[in-house]
């Protein structure tokens, strides 16, 4: 993926904001922001060997909201030519004719703007031509296919790598941007054994290249996760603790910060109402939020409203430390926002000093889950149900696979009795952690 | 059709139908066994009530032309949101790219109306006016409200979305689609002695907004909502384990879609990775099933009159008694499995590949009333809504959350149960099926489905069944 020029872009998306905003203005708006991406992007993809899809891909958007007073109208377009950019800007307006005031809505204070842009090494675009892209992703996926003979079947390697440029700006003076880069490398490979047929993938993400697990580490990790679900058995229903593989811990940290999210806050729909400053975790446990993290995957020095992000604890000694707000929602509490319009920026839970093995001897007997299917999870109750698949454990040993299983809990007894947190961060991610042990769920099978 | 198409999509750029061909020309000179090129252009506009006020409203653009080449089984997709010739030459050679060069090809395409008009091709966003849309949200609010003094929040949302097509390919054809699509949702959140609980309902389908005046439609379903959220009040936990569980009709069809839809999807089946490869004339399912993929209804969600390579919808037969007949195809797979495309080549968008989708996936009814199958269990569950589900389609294991559910005991449908997830195998699960109704139901029009990253909307039904043995995720 060669000639994309990044200050260029970024150059003519803060014009483009420019009047963008003037024209806004010209139209009888009080205040108005815009944000703007562009990318471009090469995904190839390998199959069995052989090159299978091959996409370019270059995306554009822009996207207004206008003010009158109190009174909000958005529109976003995906074609950047001065007749679409004019025409979304006159439909805004025209919208923000019939929405109703809302004392609430508004850009953020102009005090909590970012006035410091540091590099946070987030820009390495990877000069790659197509054919050097084929071989990363068959250098993959032949590695998986070489790990074991029961490895029958592919879905594929694919190399992807975006570079881009998003910029955001309001009629407070503010326009900055600044360039982006994502890499990643996956694979998903079949397993038969007698019937049995098995799947399962891995992937790595990375702003740099050289941050990427190696393509040959990838696919023998793909073939390792099918592998080892061959033989799998359902489990009698029973109660029993449950370890969650580091990267499915990442998404009860994710459910948590559903959780403590402004919109679930004002509309009183969660579980975690009301709980500042109360105790949600053990006390061991600590949360920070660090937006500044260098080539962090969701590192960003100011959020989408344009105001300065912060490094900070969401939770210390277990006690809920901040709520997750932007300035509407902030607004409707009577709190300040926490510079997370658009979302957290680089979660992680502080580490124990176990590794999975160990974190298994701890638990005993029990259940380790390496898949979460489907939903399951409500943000107002807590209450959790999943399908799962992984392996039980006897003695602190593997015992066998399972699946066709489910977990199911509550999210407030499962932050509460978390008995352990793992050393073992070992996938791609913006949210950081090890594995999970809790104390007890309910598993549902035969 | 057409000529919408060509004002809106080709004239604004200076195109005219005789460049497509020197598009395709273009990329017949390389070793391409089928090329197309697919322009959109969309408009969607969405409104919300929250608070009792409307505060949110927004307008969103969408346009581009996405070309493909393919060899063998090889593809080469690129796109641009400029629909000018030489970016669409450009985006070819791109494209093209994937072969090698040395064919010589020209292309005579040929202009046909799609076999169905199963919508008429209005703009939903001129079928209200503004005032129109405001006061239908409200209405639909007050309805929620005043249904019972536990409500304690009400979030209506309106969408209306026009999505204009037109698809050229090497292979001679020319068609061109005009979409509406329009959709509302109500969602509630209900409190009472401290227990809050949530609920959403929601509609819609390919026509105009005025659906949801008519027939107090959106008013039904700010009472549809309100019902739901209450029961849940109501709702204890919920059992964990095997047991019977009796399905109501309509909208949980999405057992249908994940337990066996995308196994039949035709790339899968070409790659030899899904549950059901190679398994056409065997036994899937119990001899009282039979499920179709249907493109073909008027209005529905997941109708379209050509699918997003020119190829007319179809009414799909996928399992008849329990036998499976056949897949569902887009050209690419169809040609390398030397079956005909079956209609159900799809795309999220121009910027995306098309691929094998389903469109409204239903079982047809059976024989039996539902009393007479809910007083066949002795203990089990009645789930009659629900969230959303997966599957893996290689291994068949499928997952989908009860959002409404009830105990059943003694062959009488007792106390509400709170959510759960259902898994199960989809072949083993369509073996269980042991009772259908009488009943066959469509959804209300909510369904949207993911698969690769893209995402397109989908319908789905299903009469009452009973499956005899499903695991059930609860806590108790």
């Amino acid at each position: 993926m060669k000639g994309f020029d990044d200050k260029a872009r970024l150059a003519h998306l803060q014009e483009l904001i420019d009047v963008v905003l003037e024209e806004a203005k010209s139209r009888g708006a009080s205040a108005a922001e815009v944000g703007a991406h562009s990318d471009i992007g090469l995904s190839a993809t390998v199959r069995l060997g052989e090159p299978e899809t091959v996409e370019h891909t270059r995306d554009n958007s822009l996207g207004i909201s206008v003010y009158f007073g109190q009174r909000k109208g958005s529109a976003s377009t995906s074609d950047l030519s001065s007749t679409a950019i004019r025409e979304s800007v006159r439909a805004a307006c025209d919208i923000a004719r019939y929405t109703a005031e809302d004392e609430f809505a508004g850009l953020a204070d102009p005090e909590l703007l970012a006035t410091e842009f540091p590099d946070l090494d987030l820009y390495h675009p990877w000069e790659l031509s197509i054919d050097e892209a084929l071989a990363i992703s068959k250098e993959c996926e032949a590695a998986a296919l070489a790990m074991d003979p029961r490895i029958s079947n592919s879905e594929g390697a694919t190399l992807n790598t975006e570079a881009g440029v998003g910029v955001y700006g309001n009629s407070n003076g503010f326009n900055h941007g600044y360039p982006i880069s994502r890499h990643s490398i996956s694979c998903s490979v079949i397993a038969k054994q007698k019937d049995e047929m098995q799947r399962d993938y891995w992937y790595s993400t990375a702003r740099h290249y050289e941050d990427l697990e190696p393509a040959v580490a990838v696919g023998e990790r793909a073939a390792r996760r099918t592998l080892d679900r061959l033989g799998a058995r359902k489990l009698q229903t029973r109660q029993a603790p449950v370890i969650f593989r580091a990267e499915l811990a990442a998404g009860l940290l994710r459910s948590f910060v559903s959780a403590i999210r402004g919109s679930a806050l004002y509309r009183q729909a969660t579980f975690l109402l009301d709980a500042l400053d109360t105790q949600v975790f053990p006390e061991w446990v600590h949360i920070e939020e660090n937006p500044y993290l260098p080539r962090g995957l969701a590192s960003a020095p100011f959020d989408s409203e344009g105001v300065a992000t912060r490094r900070r604890d969401l939770v210390s000694d277990g006690m809920l430390k901040s709520y997750v707000l932007g300035s509407y929602s902030a607004r409707k509490l009577g709190l300040q926002t926490t510079g997370n319009a658009g979302g957290v920026r680089n979660l992680s839970i502080d580490m124990g000093d176990m590794d999975l093995q160990q974190l298994m001897r701890e638990m005993g007997t029990g259940l380790v889950v390496t898949e979460l299917m489907g939903q399951g999870v409500n943000t107002i109750t807590g209450d959790y149900s999943r399908g799962a698949a992984g392996y039980w454990v006897e003695n602190g040993e593997v015992a066998f696979p399972v699946e066709e299983i489910t977990v199911a809990g509550n999210l407030r007894d499962m932050y509460r009795n978390l008995v352990a947190v793992g050393n073992d961060d070992n996938y791609s991610g913006s949210v950081r952690t090890g594995s999970w042990l809790i104390e007890s769920m309910m598993i549902a099978g035969e | 059709m057409l000529e919408i198409a060509q004002q809106q999509l080709l004239a604004p750029a200076g195109l005219e139908l005789h460049h497509l061909d020197k598009v395709l020309d273009h990329l017949l000179s390389h070793q391409v066994d089928l090329a197309d090129v697919y322009f959109q252009s969309s408009r969607l506009e969405a409104w919300t009530l929250e608070d009792g006020i409307v505060k949110e409203g927004s307008y969103n653009i969408e346009q581009g032309a996405g070309i493909r080449a393919i060899s063998g089984e090889k593809t080469g997709f690129a796109y641009t949101d400029e629909l000018f010739l030489p970016n669409l030459i450009e985006a070819a050679d791109t494209a093209r790219a994937i072969a090698r060069s040395g064919q010589r090809g020209t292309v005579a395409i040929e202009s046909r109306t799609a076999r169905h008009q199963l919508y008429q091709p209005v703009n939903p966003l001129d079928s209200l006016t503004r005032e129109e849309k405001i006061s239908l949200l409200h209405d639909v609010e007050q309805e929620a409200r005043h249904q019972d003094e536990r409500v304690r929040q009400v979030i209506v949302s309106l969408v209306g979305a026009q999505d204009i097509v037109l698809v050229a390919a090497s292979d001679g054809t020319m068609k061109a689609d005009v979409r509406p699509l329009v959709r509302m949702n109500v969602h509630v959140i209900v409190e009472q002695a401290g227990r809050r609980e949530q609920s959403s309902a929601g509609g819609g389908g390919r026509t105009r907004l005025d659906y949801f005046t008519e027939q107090q439609r959106g008013k039904q379903l700010a009472r549809e909502a309100v019902r739901q959220a209450l029961v849940n009040l109501e709702a204890v936990d919920a059992p964990a384990g095997q047991m019977p569980v009796v399905l109501g009709p309509g909208w949980p069809g999405v057992l249908l879609h994940e337990a066996v839809g995308h196994g039949l999807e035709g790339d899968f089946n070409r790659k030899g990775t899904s549950t059901f490869s190679g398994r056409l004339g065997e036994q899937v399912a119990s001899p009282l099933c039979t499920v179709v993929d249907d493109g073909t209804l008027e209005g529905r969600r997941g109708s379209l009159n050509i699918d997003d390579e020119g190829t007319d919808t179809g009414y799909n037969v996928l399992i008849e008694k329990g036998i499976l007949k056949g897949y569902m195809q887009d050209k690419h797979n169809a040609s390398l499995m030397g079956v005909a495309p079956t209609g159900n080549g799809r795309r999220e968008s121009y910027a995306h590949l098309p691929m094998p989708r389903m469109t409204n996936t239903y079982m047809l009814a059976g024989e039996h009333d539902r009393e007479e199958i809910i007083a066949s269990v002795d203990r089990g569950i009645y789930a009659v809504n629900f969230g959303g589900g997966q599957v893996d389609i290689t291994s068949g294991k499928f997952v989908f959350s009860a959002s409404e559910a009830y105990l059943i005991e003694n062959g009488k449908v007792t106390v509400p149960v709170k959510g759960a997830t259902l898994i199960g195998n989809g072949p083993d699960v369509m073996t269980k099926i042991s009772m259908v109704g009488n009943d066959l139901q469509l959804d209300p029009g909510v369904g949207v489905c993911g698969k690769e990253g893209q995402s397109v909307p989908v319908g789905v039904g299903q009469p009452t069944l009973k499956i005899d043995q499903l695991t059930v995720g609860g806590t108790v």
